[in-house]
């Protein structure tokens, strides 16, 4: 595989991307929303009502929590307890959430949006690969992902430590478990939902179609992943290394196997199954 | 480079099903390297399938394709062609959100051309004015001029040209023409696909009449014309043109048709100084007569025409 040829089709892909107004705005407001605007009001309106009925049911639920967790939540106050508890785990799926709806909204149109463009005839004359295409396909749907959520993730930080980080002595967050969210963990599921979403837009007749496809997919890696992520922030370090690990080797496989989905006639719009 | 003794394009018994439907049937046909093959039929005649088979865009289900002397089916030789092949589609299409230089320069990448040459081709055609604006901006006419130049950024030693002057008006069309001519001077193997016959006339070294998938003659124009049209055909005129209906009385004529002047066919053109004393003995005052080479548009409809009847 050429990485150069790859790189170049992820460029134009990534060009185009950023160029497109209807896909960058809704992109950036879905960002803007999960790390900028909840933990913004969320976490002084918390800090606001430290005497109020909805802080002492929270810190009643709090205190139901095994012991192991509670000695994790840092904090001397109900109100510091529960803006920490909400910084660092109940927000903490947004790391997943986000990245996989971007990656998967640029990613079901990719293949499929070639053919309809017609630019798919450019490609299939071409010398590329259908590997070197795939790739340079998966890297671009994965970018936009990864760069809302690398800058989303540094302004949730800061926020969580403005609002937060006082009441606790400094900056705290991100914790250890974050980092191997964000680094280990996140980034195969993103791969394994964008391998399936990949193949659905190398088949399927229609951007709308693989929309709606990339949808009945996403979702259940979007639940998984949740549930996942908020369980490996309670867990031991290993559990997120384990994890990480095992989703790494089934996105590895999928990706591999991934790049037979696209072909050439494909590309054309006349397979018989496109 | 091209090996001139080995034919660019070689299609043997080539079969393309596309589920009940077969778009190309047990095609024949031979591109000479350095050579200008037109394939000529009306839409539906499988001319754009037989230029997605010869880069390897897809893969026929019977017989076989040579192209530069390697097999387009195959993934490694395939790629090889493909880095050696021009493709025009009928319909350009370009990332219209990207400017017309950011499209060529996409292109170079893929082809590992020198930006350079993206440049100069950009120029040759005439759009490197534009190169700045966003594609999705052309007109019909600007985006086939970049189409062309993206076509020759790597100097191809085959340039498939499919429909390539639809839509465009007389210059654009022109440059079109004159671009192959240049090519095929350059030693290039050029295939345009045209339901256009004037378009073909004095630039094919062959045509390739295609109809239903399949070819239904090739060769020369000159060869085709002697085959479908091997009557010589004299075009007369005179100052009184009634004098002119002596000629179908005269030996030798076949058939004769009046449009103002009179066309007529002959059984052999040596007759024509007998028939022209003949004119001017009766008093015609002759102003023209010609033998005519019959156009494309008239051998196109005289071969479909032999055709239905052979069938």
């Amino acid at each position: 595989m050429r990485r150069h040829q790859v790189l170049a089709v992820a460029a134009a892909d990534l060009k185009r991307l950023f160029k497109s107004r209807d896909y960058i705005i809704p992109l950036a407001i879905l960002a803007g929303l999960f790390f900028v605007f909840v933990p913004g009001i969320m976490l002084p309106l918390i800090g606001a009502t430290e005497r109020s009925p909805l802080m002492a049911q929270i810190g009643d639920v709090i205190g139901t929590l095994p012991q192991q967790i509670q000695d994790n939540i840092a904090g001397d106050t109900p109100a510091v307890r529960t803006a920490y508890a909400f910084a660092v785990y109940l927000l903490a799926p947004i790391a997943i959430v986000v990245p996989l709806t971007i990656s998967s909204a640029v990613g079901a149109n990719t293949m499929v949006g070639e053919r309809e463009r017609g630019t798919g005839e450019f490609l299939a004359h071409s010398p590329l690969t259908v590997q070197e295409i795939y790739m340079g396909k998966l890297i671009a749907s994965l970018v936009p992902g990864y760069l809302a959520t690398a800058v989303g993730f540094t302004v949730y930080s800061l926020i969580v430590n403005l609002t937060v980080g006082r009441q606790l002595g400094g900056w705290f967050f991100p914790t250890t478990g974050w980092w191997y969210l964000i680094l280990w963990v996140v980034p195969p599921f993103i791969a394994i939902a964008l391998a399936v979403i990949l193949r659905l837009s190398a088949r399927v007749r229609s951007a709308a179609a693989a929309q709606q496809a990339s949808t009945l997919v996403t979702l259940p890696v979007i639940i998984a992943s949740y549930g996942i992520a908020s369980g490996l922030l309670y867990s031991p370090a290993y559990s997120a290394l384990i994890v990480g690990a095992l989703a790494w080797i089934v996105a590895i496989v999928l990706l591999r196997s991934g790049a037979r989905a696209v072909r050439r006639e494909r590309l054309l719009g006349v397979a018989a199954d496109a | 480079m091209n090996d001139p003794m080995v034919p660019a394009i070689e299609f043997r018994r080539v079969t393309k099903l596309f589920g009940p439907v077969r778009a190309v049937s047990e095609l024949d046909f031979v591109a000479p390297t350095g050579s200008v093959t037109v394939l000529l039929g009306p839409n539906g005649a499988g001319k754009t399938t037989t230029v997605r088979l010869t880069t390897g865009a897809l893969k026929a289900d019977d017989g076989t394709v040579q192209v530069l002397g390697l097999d387009p089916s195959d993934d490694e030789q395939g790629q090889e062609i493909r880095s050696r092949c021009g493709v025009v589609p009928p319909k350009p299409a370009f990332y219209d959100q990207l400017t017309g230089w950011e499209n060529l320069e996409f292109a170079a990448k893929i082809f590992e051309a020198e930006l350079d040459d993206a440049r100069d081709a950009a120029v040759r055609f005439g759009i490197d004015h534009a190169l700045d604006q966003e594609v999705g901006g052309y007109s019909t006419g600007m985006r086939t001029r970049l189409a062309l130049a993206r076509s020759v950024i790597h100097d191809p030693d085959v340039l498939l040209l499919d429909e390539p002057t639809a839509g465009l008006d007389p210059e654009s069309s022109r440059a079109v023409l004159d671009l192959i001519q240049e090519l095929a001077g350059r030693g290039r193997t050029i295939v345009m696909c045209t339901h256009l016959l004037h378009e073909a006339e004095g630039i094919a070294d062959q045509v390739v009449l295609m109809d239903d998938g399949t070819a239904r003659a090739a060769g020369h124009p000159d060869e085709l014309a002697a085959a479908y049209m091997p009557e010589p055909i004299v075009v007369f005129d005179a100052e009184d043109r009634s004098v002119l209906e002596l000629l179908t009385d005269l030996d030798g004529v076949t058939s004769i048709h009046r449009n103002g002047s009179v066309q007529v066919t002959l059984d052999d053109l040596a007759r024509l100084p007998d028939m022209v004393a003949t004119l001017v003995t009766a008093g015609a005052r002759l102003t023209r007569v010609e033998p005519v080479t019959p156009t494309l548009e008239e051998l196109y409809f005289r071969m479909q025409r032999a055709h239905r009847e052979k069938t």
